[in-house]
């Protein structure tokens, strides 16, 4: 029997007889951030008098960074500075969540606040009206830390049925998959699709297009989503790039990439322009597509299981081995967008979308100066 | 799992029942505190039709002598309505009501201390004090041990837990969600929620209330607490160390501010000198922290896990080893509020409130409290 938390076994009927309570005009606004870790997500709950219509009515608030790895104790006000708003799917309407920008007391951003410098870099490049889908895939596990279903101390069988697999020797946890696509709806995230993935116990779903710094705001909260409906199943989520050793896939965060002229008649020598300038930039590149500087990628980028080695950057049409793929219809078509499949599952939406911007975008502004 | 057997009846069956109609009759739960001066108890009476304010609900009594409360040859004890609140176990029209409890001669019971805070508050009604207390708790499982913990075991260290989301850092997530929604439902000033430190540890926060309200939504909102873990199958404890080591204990950090204190200048006028004048009677607040006199608190004020030490007071921005912690926006606005970081999770909040108003607004030194009747 997997492992599931004891917290999941809690009447979940008793908990609805509360939940389905009136509140009069009062509203619950979830404040969620990233923590020190640069992977891991917060969160904490306060009333307001009445349901915000937008983030400007959200107040600034405050935490104790001492207990998320980002101050001392003797220091560790930190503030958080709400930037965008969706509806919340487990409180239900009126209630919000609100994904914020955490500063340190100066009033700078926190180490691990990738979206300030993101959202800067957005702004310069918007005429490009840059569009972005992330492939985000993950690993279901038991709370003993073994993927979820998987028989105790063993394997499933070797990798083959299981991609987009259909049957309860194929498909593990799709439950949480489905509730975690309808709460992604509810709440207002471009979630675009999802599928079963070739390791048993890993999924996928896609989220975008998004433009500009949209991209990382809809794919931190759709992990937030996922790990709250998780933990309501008393299951965990793992981002982790590698999360089994051996003859079992990775898991990554594949980042399409498109700007108005690569969508266009003609696009694909904008597209091959900007892989042209990646190439140049890969290890730059790895140094930003997981919260270690590489580190993690390293355990998944072997060149094996549908992926690139992290050692070499190449790029090549419907080429999964590939650092960058173009799709084949794309290739048909010469308009469109291409998949940079580097970034791991766990990176910071911000930091790869920041640095495709600049080495796709920037640096072409400064060269033509 | 060590949830209780009452949790596993059929509520789906309970449901049926709650759903009858009562016609015009009302069920008033009474709720007072007892001889320990940390449990709540209640009982529960019908009337005949909705009090519309607390001067419509009747006095009552009850058996004092089983409630630590008094002896068996004389053990009537009075209930007196103070506050009323909407019950959202019950549902509409009907009310939980908390009651001050007066002895046989109509003098406080010992563990009323709501009694005398009320005498207080209104001797500093101009000043319009507000309170915020923060309520830490833990969740234990119906055989003592955090719920969620391995059974003969620990989870991993501190560090993930505090606003944790996910299975392996939240524990018990659904208690902290319908105690937050039954508060909204009774008109309990419910201002947030997080997670704690500590795995099984959470937080809510009562406030902003002024003067009594903030012991009456406090109490209210325990009994709350208790009634929706009771309604789960585990069991809450503000018991400020519930686990020796180094994981963290369970306060009630209390945040205070006056009129003036909220005006322009408010940090450098009024606030420094009310924290001086706590600073030279931390004692006298000590014992009224805990409803032991301090001996409580010895267990959790260490100076560590973000506590200051029992034996010796401090205060500084954005501190939070320190008694008196004064935010950083606070310190940046030159005016707001401060936060005593001593009351223990077990705190009476009549008696911590009397004694910041005491010693901050009626400006009373020394290790005893001012007698004021005359």
């Amino acid at each position: 029997m997997a492992s599931v938390s004891s917290s999941s076994h809690l009447n979940k009927t008793v908990r609805q007889q509360y939940m389905s309570l009136p509140q009069g005009q009062k509203c619950q606004v979830t404040y969620i951030w990233i923590d020190g870790t640069g992977e891991t997500l917060r969160n904490k709950t306060r009333t307001l008098d009445t349901e915000p219509q937008s983030i400007e009515e959200i107040p600034e608030w405050n935490f104790d960074g001492s207990s998320t790895y980002q101050a001392e104790g003797s220091n560790s006000d930190m503030y958080l500075i709400p930037v965008c708003m969706f509806r919340d799917p487990f409180n239900l309407d009126p209630n919000k969540l609100v994904l914020c920008e955490v500063l340190k007391y100066n009033r700078l951003p926190a180490e691990t606040n990738h979206r300030a410098s993101c959202n800067k870099v957005m702004e310069k490049v918007k005429e490009h009206h840059i569009w972005f889908g992330m492939e985000q895939e993950y690993t279901l596990l038991g709370t003993d830390g073994h993927p979820f279903s998987w028989p105790p101390n063993g394997f499933p069988a070797p990798q083959g049925p299981y991609y987009c697999g259909v049957g309860a020797n194929s498909a593990y946890g799709r439950d949480i998959v489905e509730c975690h696509y309808k709460a992604c709806l509810y709440a207002g995230i471009k979630i675009c699709g999802t599928n079963a993935e070739v390791m048993p116990s890993q999924w996928e779903y896609q989220v975008g297009p998004c433009e500009g710094i949209e991209m990382g705001d809809h794919l931190w909260v759709s992990r937030f989503l996922l790990h709250r409906v998780c933990e309501d199943f008393g299951v965990v989520a793992t981002l982790d790039p590698k999360p089994m050793k051996g003859n079992w896939n990775g898991t990554g965060c594949h980042t399409n990439v498109s700007t108005k002229e690569m969508r266009e008649e003609g696009g694909l020598q904008y597209i091959e322009k900007a892989i042209d300038k990646l190439g140049k930039k890969h290890p730059e590149h790895i140094r930003v597509y997981d919260p270690h500087e590489g580190k993690d990628n390293i355990r998944r980028l072997t060149g094996l299981h549908e992926t690139s080695s992290i050692h070499d950057f190449s790029a090549g049409v419907a080429n999964r081995g590939a650092s960058i793929r173009i799709p084949r219809q794309v290739g048909q078509e010469k308009k469109g967008y291409f998949e940079d499949r580097r970034p791991a599952a766990n990176c910071d939406p911000y930091a790869v979308t920041k640095a495709i911007a600049i080495t796709c975008l920037l640096e072409e502004e400064k060269g033509a100066k | 799992m060590a949830t209780s057997a009452s949790s596993k009846l059929n509520k789906a069956v309970k449901q049926q029942y709650m759903s009858l109609p009562q016609g015009e009759k009302v069920q008033a739960m009474y709720i007072w505190i007892d001889g320990s001066g940390e449990g709540l108890r209640c009982k529960t009476r019908t009337l005949d039709s909705e009090p519309k304010t607390i001067e419509d609900l009747p006095e009552w009594n009850f058996d004092g002598s089983s409630t630590y409360q008094s002896e068996g040859s004389n053990s009537d004890m009075y209930l007196i309505p103070a506050a009323m609140f909407r019950d959202p176990f019950r549902k509409d029209p009907n009310k939980l009501v908390l009651c001050e409890v007066l002895k046989y001669n109509r003098k406080p019971a010992e563990t009323n201390l709501r009694y005398t805070c009320k005498k207080i508050m209104n001797m500093v009604e101009n000043n319009h004090s507000w309170f915020g207390m923060e309520q830490e708790y833990t969740i234990l499982g119906t055989d003592g041990h955090p719920f969620g913990w391995p059974s003969n075991g620990f989870p991993g260290p501190q560090g993930p837990y505090y606003c944790g989301v996910g299975a392996d850092k939240a524990y018990g997530r659904d208690i902290v969600e319908a105690h937050y929604r039954a508060c909204l439902y009774a008109g309990v000033q419910i201002y947030g929620s997080n997670a704690e430190v500590m795995p099984a540890q959470w937080e809510f926060q009562i406030g902003p209330c002024e003067g009594i309200d903030m012991g009456d939504h406090l109490w209210v909102a325990r009994f709350i607490l208790h009634r929706v873990c009771e309604d789960f199958g585990v069991v809450v404890s503000f018991d400020p160390k519930p686990i020796p080591g180094n994981w963290n204990g369970a306060g009630c950090h209390t945040n205070f501010s006056t009129k003036e204190m909220r005006e322009d200048g408010g940090l450098i006028n009024e606030m420094w000198e009310s924290i001086e004048k706590l600073a030279k009677r931390h004692r006298y607040h000590i014992r009224a922290y805990d409803p032991k006199g301090g001996l409580d608190n010895a267990r959790r004020l260490t100076g560590r896990h973000e506590t200051s030490s029992i034996d010796e007071f401090s205060a500084g921005v954005a501190n939070r080893g320190a008694s008196i912690r004064i935010p950083r926006s606070v310190g940046q606005d030159k005016k707001g509020y401060f936060e005593d970081r001593r009351p223990s999770a077990n705190c009476d909040p009549y008696a911590v409130t009397e004694a910041l108003v005491r010693t901050c607004l009626l400006k009373e030194e020394g290790e005893e409290p001012a007698n004021y009747s005359k």
